[in-house]
């Protein structure tokens, strides 16, 4: 166990952990911000995605002893109340079915929209690729990724 | 809920009313009773017998209105659609209603139950009567304040008019309805007067969703909850020996290791077992720790020893084992018409194909997890499940405890697909919690959730087709499945009932795999075979293959056949709207159409995919789908959940296998298990015919088609027939992971 200072959501948070634990499981257990998901642990579902340094990432692959000093993001803290352009596209096309999978789709879509705000369809694809979504909602991800990139451009 | 003592009730109606103390009017109303499943609509509520209720209208002093659904929400927005239902008939603005999941009352109840894309169809009726009936109480309560008739009032948005123009809030008069007597009859609205059915309500817990709230299994917590991880056996058909837990211990995190299973062993033993209680019974290790991952290291830390106590299957047996059962004469007869036989001893041509599917693993994308609260005075179970009263009775003989002692609540899920109908995990938080003494979180790590499942089973069609005069004369349909077989009413869907000689037999193979319900069970993968079938049928009698099943269908239509459950006119009227919506035979070169048609969960649909090739691989662009579900309650949400279907099915039917070794499974997270992803999603065109008459399910009936859309468009690019999912590993090509 160490004690570890971290910068979540503009504010700061110190903890004890392992070195080992991934940044997912402290933000959920210990910081009380379950927005960002477990799906799988290997980096292959893209639930846990959150913003280190404003790129996205996973935070079940990024241990808490390489998270100290970072900026990090996650979906309670992309906007105020829910008023980030992408949440609100969220909103309008009504993406989510369960649900569960959409925090990771959310800051994966803001931070892809955050270096190409302008993209195309097949950037779209491209970018969301790596995060599933078993309910299948992709075709209202893609378009709300769109209707995203017109209120910010 | 706090309530004052005067209540109403109304004995023959479902409802009863009370005033809150806290101000406010509480319509209790019984759902569950009224909508037993085999209880068709229209339902007559005066035979309702009044017992207790599950689901409430809340009705406060400003007006507003709550509405705790009872359904469990697994995706399927049903916790938008029935409250939609109620504030259609109680006539108030959508906006000024809340919803909130309402907890499971353990003693009365009977379908609350999310699966079967069921929940719409069968609280259709009571959920508007509840509303008119409601909505007429508080125009009664007005018409006595101001001392004329109540059929001089009106109510429309939450106000109350009377004929001089005078009016008065809902909220102004709750406190008097509450004290009046619940009418008998009220009358519901014409469909075409809807003004919340049929118009698009966006998920209520959107706001929650968007900016990451606590809302699922995996996100409730109580003061002073511990978390576990449980060691499951690797491979079907071993039990525990022994284990080395030292290295667990020595974890500074990880609080206690323990065994379970004990109890599932005396559990097992009783007569009466539910059958939610999908649940190994080999003893198992539980790691105990103050967070999620030091239990998951725990676990990964455990040294155990385990023992084979049956044999251990794999795919390659599985898979001579189902050839065989097909060769074989060991069949039980579901449905026999005519005499196939003799058709196809006079037959000029027979055609025989075999069409095969793998298990697969539900994969909600929440991995299985309950929290558990046993104590002295309850057992608290608090959780995901689609099976909240079957559960909460299983887990009452279980822990040997009083029905009362059991409360059960749900919480939002990530996922069903049949998976969360099991409650296995339920009875592991259950024992782990009685054991410790302590609330306790269980959670599945992906790898637990994939690899110790309840699977789609796999399965093998046999289907023969008999031609005689350039006619398709009988038709035979063997099914060979591991565990289950085809169950009610699948053996009379279409093409039951338009061919005079049909029969449809089935056969099993009992497996120590566990296997059950997975998004439409059975016809997920029938219907992929049997319009696959369909497709070669036609091409064999040189006809047009939709030409083919409108004729079919006119047949069905000309000799009506009581005994089959679909209905011939709305499957034409389905083909007609894909047809035209898909331009059917009129895309550009380089495109190419598979067509499908079916009908399951009471609902008709019909199919186009087109593909295209790339670098020899085809992709699904885009798929046509044309609906028939009756009156469409929440445009948005059915949309979501017809597209969800469509592409679930194409994913499935495409990239997932799950395959068996020595009881071990092959896959375990989604680096070797494909599901389908954004760059391969085809875009996904819904229209609903439009049809004035009680909704049907929409949650599952998308996804039985769409395989065969998909591998008769890819004949038609390749010239390759693919008779076994999923495709891709039958295409020649390399297996694409990600
Ligand atoms: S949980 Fe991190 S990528 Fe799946
Ligand atoms: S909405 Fe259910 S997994 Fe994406």
């Amino acid at each position: 166990m160490s004690t570890f200072n971290l910068k979540i959501n503009n504010k700061k948070h110190t903890v004890e952990a392992d070195a080992d634990t991934p940044l997912l499981w402290v933000l959920r257990d210990q910081i009380d911000l379950v927005g960002t998901k477990y799906g799988c642990g290997i980096g292959q579902c893209g639930a846990c995605t959150v913003h280190v340094d404003g790129n996205a990432m996973r935070s079940c692959l990024l241990p808490i002893s390489q998270a100290e000093g970072m900026r990090i993001t996650t979906i309670e803290g992309l906007s105020e109340d829910g008023n980030h352009p992408v949440q609100q596209a969220w909103k309008e096309i009504d993406v989510p079915q369960c649900g569960y999978c959409q925090s990771g789709q959310i800051m994966t879509a803001s931070a892809f929209l955050n270096q190409n705000s302008n993209p195309s369809n097949s950037e779209i694809r491209d970018a969301m690729h790596g995060n599933i979504c078993r309910c299948a909602s992709y075709n209202s991800i893609e378009k709300a990724v769109k209707v995203a990139s017109e209120k910010i451009s | 809920m706090n309530l004052s003592k005067q209540q109403t009730f109304s004995r023959r109606s479902f409802l009863k009313t009370s005033a809150l103390a806290s101000g406010g009017m509480l319509i209790s109303f019984n759902l569950f009773t009224a909508c037993k499943s085999d209880v068709k609509p229209p339902i007559d509520i005066s035979q309702l017998n009044f017992n207790d209720f599950n689901a409430f209208i809340k009705i406060s002093d400003e007006g507003k209105v709550t509405i705790f659904s009872p359904n469990p929400e697994i995706g399927q927005g049903v916790k938008t659609s029935m409250p939609m239902l109620i504030a259609e008939e109680l006539d108030v603005a959508w906006e000024d209603v809340y919803v909130e999941q309402g907890k499971l009352d353990t003693k009365n109840y009977t379908r609350q139950v999310a699966g079967g894309s069921q929940s719409i169809r069968h609280g259709w009726e009571p959920l508007r009567q509840t509303g008119a009936t409601a909505k007429q109480m508080l125009i009664n309560a007005a018409a006595v304040k101001w001392g004329v008739d109540a059929s001089e009032c009106t109510a429309k948005l939450g106000v109350i008019t009377n004929s001089k123009g005078e009016t008065l809030g809902y909220g102004d008069v709750v406190k008097d309805a509450a004290l009046l007597e619940v009418p008998e009859d009220v009358t519901l609205k014409h469909p075409k007067d809807f003004t919340i059915v049929g118009n698009g309500a966006g998920n209520v817990d959107i706001d929650k969703i968007i900016t990451g709230k606590p809302l699922f299994g995996l996100d409730y917590k109580e003061e002073g909850m511990v978390y576990a991880s449980v060691l499951r056996p690797p491979a079907f058909g071993q039990e525990l020996e022994s284990f080395d837990d030292s290295k667990a211990k020595a974890i500074p995190g990880v609080i206690d290791v323990i065994t379970i299973g004990e109890k599932v062993k005396d559990y097992y033993k009783q007569d009466e077992k539910s059958w939610t209680a999908q649940i190994s019974a080999s003893n198992k290790v539980a790691v105990i720790a103050k967070t999620t991952w030091d239990a998951i290291k725990g676990m990964k830390a455990i040294k155990a020893a385990w023992k084979n106590e049956s044999p251990l299957e794999s795919t390659e047996n599985h898979d001579k084992i189902l050839f065989d059962l097909l060769d074989g004469d060991v069949f039980k007869t579901r449905r026999s018409d005519g005499n196939v036989k003799k058709a196809f001893a006079q037959a000029d041509k027979i055609i025989e194909r075999t069409y095969e599917a793998p298990f697969l693993p539900h994969n909600c994308m929440e991995p299985m997890n309950f929290f558990a609260n046993v104590t002295k005075d309850k057992v608290h179970l608090v959780g995901p499940i689609q099976t909240p009263e079957a559960t909460a009775i299983a887990i009452s003989s279980f822990l040997g405890r009083a029905i009362e002692d059991i409360q059960v609540e749900m919480t939002r899920m990530g996922g069903g697909f049949g998976r969360r109908l099991y409650s296995d995990f339920v009875f592991e938080a259950a024992e782990i919690s009685n054991a410790i003494k302590k609330p306790v979180k269980m959670i599945s790590t992906r790898e637990n959730d994939m690899s110790t499942g309840v699977y789609r089973p796999s399965t093998k069609y046999r289907i023969a087709a008999s031609i005689k005069d350039g006619k398709l004369t009988g038709y035979h349909l063997k099914e060979a499945c591991i565990n289950g077989n085809m169950y009610g009413l699948i053996p009379h869907f279409f093409p039951a009932g338009a061919l005079e000689n049909y029969q449809v037999d089935t056969t099993h193979y009992k497996s120590n795999i566990t296997t059950g319900a997975w998004r439409a069970p059975f016809t997920n993968f029938l219907a992929s075979a049997e319009q696959s079938f369909f497709d070669e049928i036609a091409e064999a009698l040189g006809v047009d293959r939709v030409q083919f099943h409108m004729d079919l269908l006119e047949k069905v239509k000309q000799n009506p056949n009581p005994n089959i459950d679909y209905n011939p006119e709305r499957l034409q009227d389905v083909i007609k709207l894909a047809v035209e919506k898909s331009h059917w035979g009129k895309t550009k070169a380089g495109t190419y159409q598979g067509f499908s048609v079916y009908y399951c969960h009471n609902t008709h649909v019909a199919e186009v995919a087109d593909i295209t090739m790339k670098n020899g691989l085809p992709i699904v662009e885009k798929v046509t789908c044309a609906i028939d579900c009756g009156i469409v309650v929440n445009p948005l949400g059915a949309l979501n959940q017809a597209k969800g279907g469509v592409i679930d099915g194409v994913g499935h039917a495409m990239y997932s296998d799950f395959a068996f070794n020595q009881g071990v499974p092959q896959s375990n997270n989604f680096n070797t298990y494909q599901l389908i992803r954004m760059g391969q999603t085809p875009q996904v065109d819904v229209h609903f015919v439009k049809r004035d008459v009680a909704p049907t399910g929409l949650g599952e009936p998308t996804l039985p088609p769409v395989g065969a859309a998909v591998a008769n468009a890819i004949y038609k690019a390749t010239g390759k027939r693919l008779r076994k999912q999923p495709y891709i590993n039958n295409l020649n090509l390399e297996k694409v992971i990600g």
